[in-house]
């Protein structure tokens, strides 16, 4: 993975850019010191370390607006960071750029119950939301599993999924409004507490952008009262393929579940092995339903899935009789990473999404990879919509393991994308994925695409080296290769 | 010379797009042109007719997927949906009569284009939030994609977002994947009497805050409750304010037990079963009560839901309009009559002071030329607006100015 090349001319001018955004960011705003940095050095996706040149910690908009309007003058490269989850690398610091970080934004700053939404500085976690809210019963859907550390700026950029988002959406589904600062310190509103931005939809726009086109400083989401009840099955299958069209059939019958998970038997083992949730061990595929809403409505659905399950051949099947139970079906698959993690001294988590009717096939092959590469692979899946977590298991301290189980998981995405879906699902390109875009785009799709990133960052200050695999320039971009002359067509239809 | 064109493929619609960059000849595009007098007036000497890049080419009832030509007939759309009790969740209204049309008419290229949403837009979110991928051809010619067919994905920029509710400004939409869902097994709808403007939004807060999954929550003062076509809310004598409740039967029935019981202090309810909950949302999402009197200017205004009173109070304050909350509140649909700038700056006044923005939804082309249709940008939005827009459309030859002036 290549980053682009660090500027010299920037390194060299460090003591000046320190003393200048210590100007912008008075007291401890700003770090320098290189054993400091390096708490800096990487995301959530560890494998890649690089420690930035200077990070910035502002307390206010201004600051941003300021720090970022500095940055844009002197060409300096920023790379925008909330909690520091990311787990495609979309933080990655560069050695010639400095780390925005959002971190002091940490205030709620308001709750309206009566318009269902709060309004909160991008630091503050996702969990953190639905703390403030919940003594009204309310909550904030997505629920990424970092939520107790992630933060709803960075679930902004990365457009952040969950478990649930099958029911209740994805981070773009909930969000109301922003503020946010472009490259050259222009502070902008879009939207507020009501429904809709007016004009294009920047607010859907900048949610999943990565940190490219602009840093978010304030954030209004939509609350919503918590469901009445929750109750989870527990379905076993002898086969992945029977598991897989239980999932369709569950959907056909017009059920929407609160969450559908699925793991495979590697998975089902690692977890029940760590945090004995008492999961069946002789199954090949274990799909976990949760149905919510009041207690006639879950009591009904319960009733149809287990008769679609028993219909496709399930040969397990428990409801969770109480809270604790509920929650002890959910710990093993929450657990699944670190299960897994130890079982195997590394692993590599992916993120691609397929239509859900690939899955027996998309299972079969990645069976089939796993044992090409000589590498263990488990399988967690948000079910519901088709999005996959394989877990490749590897050992960093084996020469060339790494690489290995890196070049299976791009088979893996590719196979993905070969069957209808795409690259990643919830976690984002970042540098992870930013050299397979061409398995999904064209150069004409990716170009519109780094043409709109023109439209707010000219000068490809923000975030650069995540996303697209080849940087061009504005300029280049822009121009436009001109046919005069004869209309083309001439037998088309005309009126 | 004007001239329409009609291609029947993207790589057609592509050539001539060329063309029309190479020629800077800006071109009107449309589907059918039903919803033509939503937007600015705009002339331009030829027209792009999208509506033979049509027919469903992908259809997967349980991966809840549908692709279509984004010229495709919302008629056919529908009808195929149906068949598997299935429907777009975010109920967009049919504005045909309201702009003089027939109704039944449009493509769903149009209906992205526009961005509607009908009353579910609260629980369903709206066109934007189904548009899961699309292919289309931009102002420089070039045949482009964004999306896909699956529902999570984070794949590059959400250009999906950005082309639904863009009026076909920044690229003519070839084909469009959407998210489709299951038909509610059962309706109903709880009918609230007597109540003003500000009691029905808190009563509406108060239903939409609780766990019951409120799918519409409507206010009809007096004066268009008597214009419903639904005998119980006709025939009520004052203002009807209405909640409705979508989902399997059992759960319907127990949700609408308990918020009836939770709504008893405001008195007397009475429900709608499932007939006439769909002709009362379907009066509400295509605004039929307002399509009378034709020459009557409509509005329609986003604000927070508790804000929408205020808004109504300070227009009724200086023109007589008839009007209705959708949303919860948030939506106010009002009439007025024509003249006096279309009480463009009255009301623009009032929503600058709560946020949100007012959309002139109908008008005469005059007063659509005379005023901005849609809510004037502070600077810094306009001029970022305008430089998206040249990202797509350099030579601004894609329904140049219908939006905004010049863009």
């Amino acid at each position: 993975m290549q980053m682009p090349e660090p500027d010299e001319g920037t390194v060299i001018r460090k003591s000046q850019i320190v003393a200048d955004l210590g100007r912008i960011v008075p007291g401890e705003g700003v770090i320098h010191d290189e054993d400091e940095l390096r708490a800096y050095e990487s995301d959530g996706l560890t494998a890649y370390r690089q420690p930035p040149l200077i990070v910035v910690l502002p307390e206010t908009v201004e600051q941003v607006s300021r720090v970022l309007a500095y940055c844009n003058e002197n060409g300096i490269k920023v790379v925008p960071r909330g909690a520091g989850t990311s787990l495609s690398g979309g933080a990655l610091p560069l050695a010639d750029g400095i780390i925005l970080g959002l971190g002091k934004f940490n205030r709620i700053l308001e709750i309206d119950f009566e318009n269902r939404c709060a309004v909160v500085q991008p630091g503050v976690t996702n969990l953190g939301i639905t703390k403030a809210v919940e003594h009204e019963g309310f909550y904030y859907a997505p629920d990424p599993s970092s939520q107790i550390a992630c933060s709803i700026g960075g679930n902004v950029a990365e457009n952040s999924g969950g478990v649930h988002c099958l029911k209740y959406g994805l981070t773009t589904n909930n969000l109301l409004g922003l503020e946010m600062v472009l490259i050259d310190g222009t502070i902008l509103r879009i939207g507020g507490k009501h429904l809709d931005s007016e004009g294009y939809d920047l607010l859907g726009l900048m949610t999943g952008s990565e940190g490219l086109l602009g840093v978010v400083t304030e954030v209004t989401v939509r609350i919503l009262q918590k469901p009445a009840t929750a109750r989870a099955l527990l379905l076993g299958f002898p086969t992945s393929e029977q598991g897989g069209d239980c999932v369709a059939a569950v959907i056909g019958a017009g059920i929407i579940p609160g969450g559908m998970e699925m793991m495979d038997r590697p998975a089902i083992h690692a977890s029940d092995d760590f945090v004995q949730a008492g999961y069946p061990r002789d199954v090949e595929a274990l799909l976990i339903v949760e149905l919510d809403g009041p207690a006639a409505e879950v009591d009904y659905l319960i009733e149809q899935v287990v008769a679609i399950a028993r219909e496709h051949g399930a040969t397990y099947e428990r409801v969770s009789q109480d809270e604790e139970e509920r929650n002890r079906f959910w710990a093993g698959r929450k657990a699944a990473f670190p299960a897994v993690g130890r079982i195997s001294p590394d692993y590599y988590c992916m993120d691609g999404t397929i239509p859900r009717k690939q899955l027996p096939l998309v299972l079969k092959r990645m069976r089939e990879m796993s044992e090409q590469y000589g590498l263990g692979v488990a399988n967690v899946f948000h079910a519901g919509d088709g999005n996959l977590h394989p877990l490749i298991m590897y050992d960093a301290n084996q020469p060339g393991e790494l690489e290995r189980a890196e070049e299976f998981g791009a088979d893996i995405l590719k196979l993905c994308v070969e069957v209808g879906g795409v690259l990643t699902g919830e976690h984002g390109v970042g540098v992870e994925k930013r050299d397979l875009m061409g398995e999904m785009f064209n150069e004409i799709d990716l170009k519109q695409q780094q043409r709109v990133k023109c439209a707010f960052d000219p000068n490809a200050l923000l975030n650069p080296g995540k996303v697209f695999p080849q940087l061009h320039r504005c300029a280049e971009l822009g121009r436009m290769h001109i046919h005069r002359g004869q209309m083309p067509f001439p037998d088309l239809p005309r009126f | 010379m004007s001239q329409t064109f009609k291609p029947t493929s993207a790589e057609q619609t592509a050539e001539l797009l060329t063309w029309a960059a190479g020629e800077e000849a800006p071109l009107e595009v449309i589907g059918t042109g039903s919803k033509r007098g939503l937007g600015r007036p705009i002339q331009t000497a030829n027209g792009l007719d999208l509506s033979d890049l049509k027919g469903i080419t992908l259809y997967e009832p349980a991966e809840l997927v549908m692709t279509a030509g984004a010229g495709t007939p919302l008629s056919e759309i529908r009808a195929a949906l149906a068949e598997n009790r299935q429907e777009l969740a975010f109920e967009p209204g049919d504005l045909g009569p309201l702009f003089g049309g027939p109704a039944g008419e449009g493509t769903i290229g149009g209906l992205v284009a526009c961005n509607l949403a009908g009353p579910r837009r609260i629980k369903a979110g709206a066109a934007r939030d189904h548009l899961l991928g699309f292919t289309a051809v931009s102002g420089r010619g070039e045949v482009f994609k964004s999306g896909g067919r699956v529902v999570k994905n984070v794949t590059g920029y959400d250009l999906s977002k950005l082309v639904t509710g863009s009026f076909g400004t920044l690229a003519a939409l070839t084909e469009v994947t959407l998210k489709v869902l299951p038909a509610a097994e059962k309706a109903r709808t709880l009918l609230l009497f007597g109540l003003d403007d500000r009691a029905a939004v808190a009563a509406m807060s108060r239903a939409l805050g609780s766990a019951h999954e409120i799918s519409g929550a409507a206010h009809l003062p007096p004066d268009i409750a008597k214009g419903s076509g639904v005998s119980y809310i006709a025939g009520a004598g004052g203002a009807v304010t209405a909640l409705r409740l979508e989902g399997h039967g059992p759960s319907v029935e127990a949700r609408l037990e308990a918020l009836r019981g939770e709504l008893k202090d405001l008195g007397q309810s009475e429900e709608l079963h499932s007939k006439n909950t769909a002709a009362l949302w379907r009066e509400i999402a295509d605004v039929t009560y307002l399509v009378e009197p034709a020459d009557r200017v409509v509005w329609k205004v986003s604000v927070a839901p508790t804000h929408g009173p205020e808004v109504v109070a300070a227009i009724t304050a200086r023109v007589e309009a008839r009007y209705l909350l959708d949303w919860g509140g948030g939506l106010i649909l009002l009439s007025m009559p024509a003249g006096e700038g279309g009480w463009a700056d009255e009301l623009r006044g009032a929503v600058a002071k709560v946020g949100g923005h007012a959309t002139l939804l109908r008008a005469p082309e005059a007063l659509r030329r005379q005023i901005s249709v849609f809510h004037p940008q502070p600077e810094p939005l306009a001029a970022l607006t305008a430089r998206v827009k040249d990202s797509f459309d350099p030579r601004r030859i894609l329904n140049p100015g219908r939006m905004y002036s010049g863009v």
